[in-house]
């Protein structure tokens, strides 16, 4: 597991463009932090997000994570970049001339997958904890390390999201076309919840009937591992309230979405092995 | 003596085209191999499969006596095959590092090993910066970091310069001389003719002929004759002479092929009896590509 990890971290470290998109990335996710600085001040009116309680242990957790998972999709952009140019460059070619085993070569990527999930996890771990530190109004220990599922969901998530990019790289090798397919695939999945919402427009409860059917499929189990933080933020509750309408809705990591998002995982690395295993290069 | 890799009744089809058909040969250790056949014939094909990135159809092959698995094995061969393929943003150096670590084994080969292929100067250029007879170079020092029991080279010379073919024709002869077992499929006979000690001729799939370079070329040789008057008459003598195969023109010479050792003096004499006089004999033995034509026209 070294040795491919090795492998895999040599291959990184020279390929420029890699390097630059996870640059990016990283620096974006910083800028998580900038939004402790956004603050208004129309005369009377104060705005300062940092002290709207977004920075509020544990809701801290839930909020950064769902915005930091919006950034992932820089990560995919090298993931599907580092497998497709394997086919370009002919390498992949070469490496398995070299002694590198079909299966070896998919869980070296695969190693890579989940090594760029820890790290961002780790990063949005570190930042959120610091930011908390210090904007947040309750500092105890207990209530500070509460709710981390949501870093684990966070883990699962990218895990599972940089795995649909392995695969569609390794299906279609190049990586426009795979960025493509996979936005292709998202559209699916959308058409497809539209032509549920229409299938089942006479029953009593739409909603569910179609959430029961959609949470199977990858891109949407992959959403619903963090649900939207916004409505849970106290001073949006307090609107919703005033024009009457009560938020009642979990916003919990449920074991159910992550079995699904696992599932999922193993069968597009497992997929992408009897790909590559079937192909002649 | 050591059987390094066998192949038996080896098969590969794309849909209709039967690329690789029945092919079975034994490389043994110390000699140096080449696969001669026409583009197109499986040559790249047959190494693609030995070397574990295309799937054989049937038939099987192993390496080293079946003594470790096929991965394993592909740990102590070295092979380039066609274009070289490397990172383009890493140095030569990066490279071959990388290899290293595939092959797991030391990087302190690799200076060694780019002195060998005279790219030691460059070892901190990037590979897209390369020509093609570097790049070349680069993939011949690569296949040799491991100190390869077996060199597999698939048209090593394939698109470089007078130079860089002579280059490379020599960095494969001192690596010969050194011991190594060496595959080489090439379509350039006289490539093969200057390198190899043994061929495998194929084509269309098929293997034609395997055994001894020289052997191959000692046939009992070929005539050229020549008449100013009477070819009709020439050909008709020629054709039922016992010691003749076949006959063939070429710009009113007619090309003998001979199954028996019979001298020029004896068909000059057999011919004159009969009444032709000749204008021109010679009495030859056919290159490697008249034999190599031969060999792929009558298959």
């Amino acid at each position: 597991m070294l040795r491919l990890l090795s492998i895999e971290f040599h291959k990184f470290k020279y390929s420029k463009a890699s390097k630059v998109l996870s640059f990016i990335y990283f620096v974006l996710l910083s800028a998580i932090a900038l939004f402790s600085i956004i603050k208004f001040n129309i005369g009377p009116i104060k705005f300062h997000l940092a002290e709207m309680g977004i920075f509020n242990f544990p809701y801290i957790w839930h909020f950064n994570t769902y915005i930091a998972a919006i950034l992932k999709f820089f990560l995919l952009l090298v993931i599907v970049s580092m497998i497709s140019n394997e086919y370009s460059y002919k390498t992949l070619k070469q490496n398995l001339i070299d002694g590198l085993s079909k299966k070896e070569f998919i869980l070296s990527k695969f190693y890579m997958v989940v090594a760029f999930a820890l790290i961002s996890t780790l990063f949005v771990f570190f930042t959120s904890l610091i930011l908390g530190i210090l904007y947040s109004d309750y500092n105890e220990f207990t209530i500070i390390f509460s709710d981390l599922e949501y870093l684990l969901a966070f883990f699962i998530k990218l895990v599972g999201f940089f795995s649909l990019g392995l695969f569609f790289g390794i299906l279609v090798k190049r990586s426009a076309f795979a960025i493509g397919a996979i936005l292709v695939w998202l559209l699916a999945e959308n058409i497809f919840k539209g032509y549920l919402y229409w299938a089942f427009r006479n029953n009593n409860n739409t909603d569910e009937t179609v959430n029961t059917i959609m949470q199977f499929l990858p891109l949407e189990a992959l959403s619903n591992l963090i649900k939207e933080p916004f409505s849970k933020l106290n001073a949006i509750k307090t609107a919703a309230h005033q024009i009457g309408e009560t938020i009642t809705k979990s916003y919990d990591v449920e074991i159910t979405t992550i079995a699904i998002v696992l599932t999922w995982t193993f069968i597009f690395i497992y997929s992408s092995y009897i790909l590559l295993k079937k192909r002649d290069l | 003596m050591e059987t390094l890799l066998s192949l038996n009744k080896l098969n590969k089809k794309y849909g209709q085209i039967h690329a690789v058909n029945n092919l079975s040969f034994d490389i043994v250790k110390g000699n140096i191999y080449g696969i001669l056949g026409p583009n197109g014939s499986g040559k790249s094909t047959t190494l693609g499969i030995i070397l574990n990135v295309i799937n054989k159809t049937s038939g099987d092959y192993t390496w080293f006596n079946n003594s470790i698995s096929p991965i394993e094995a592909l740990k102590k061969v070295g092979a380039i095959i066609e274009r070289p393929n490397f990172y383009p943003d890493m140095t030569a150096t990066q490279n071959l590092a990388l290899i290293c670590k595939i092959k797991g084994v030391a990087k302190s080969k690799i200076n060694e090993k780019l002195k060998i292929v005279n790219l030691f100067e460059r070892k901190d250029s990037n590979f897209s910066t390369f020509s093609l007879g570097m790049k070349q170079r680069l993939a011949i020092a690569s296949a040799l970091l491991n100190d390869p029991e077996i060199l597999i080279l698939d048209e090593p010379t394939n698109g470089l310069d007078p130079q860089g073919i002579h280059e490379i024709r020599q960095i494969i002869k001192t690596i010969a001389t050194n011991g190594t077992t060496i595959l080489l499929a090439s379509h350039l006979l006289d490539e093969v003719e200057k390198i190899c000690s043994h061929v495998i001729v194929i084509r269309n799939g098929k293997k034609l002929y395997s055994g001894l370079v020289n052997e191959m070329t000692a046939s009992k040789g070929i005539l050229e004759l020549k008449v100013d008057t009477n070819q009709q008459k020439l050909l008709e003598l020629l054709e039922t002479h016992t010691a003749i195969d076949k006959v063939s023109t070429n710009n009113n010479t007619y090309v003998a092929t001979l199954n028996k050792d019979v001298s020029a003096a004896e068909i000059n004499q057999y011919l004159f009896n009969k009444g032709v006089i000749l204008s021109q004999l010679i009495k030859r033995k056919p290159s490697l590509e008249q034999q190599f034509l031969d060999l792929t026209n009558n298959n």
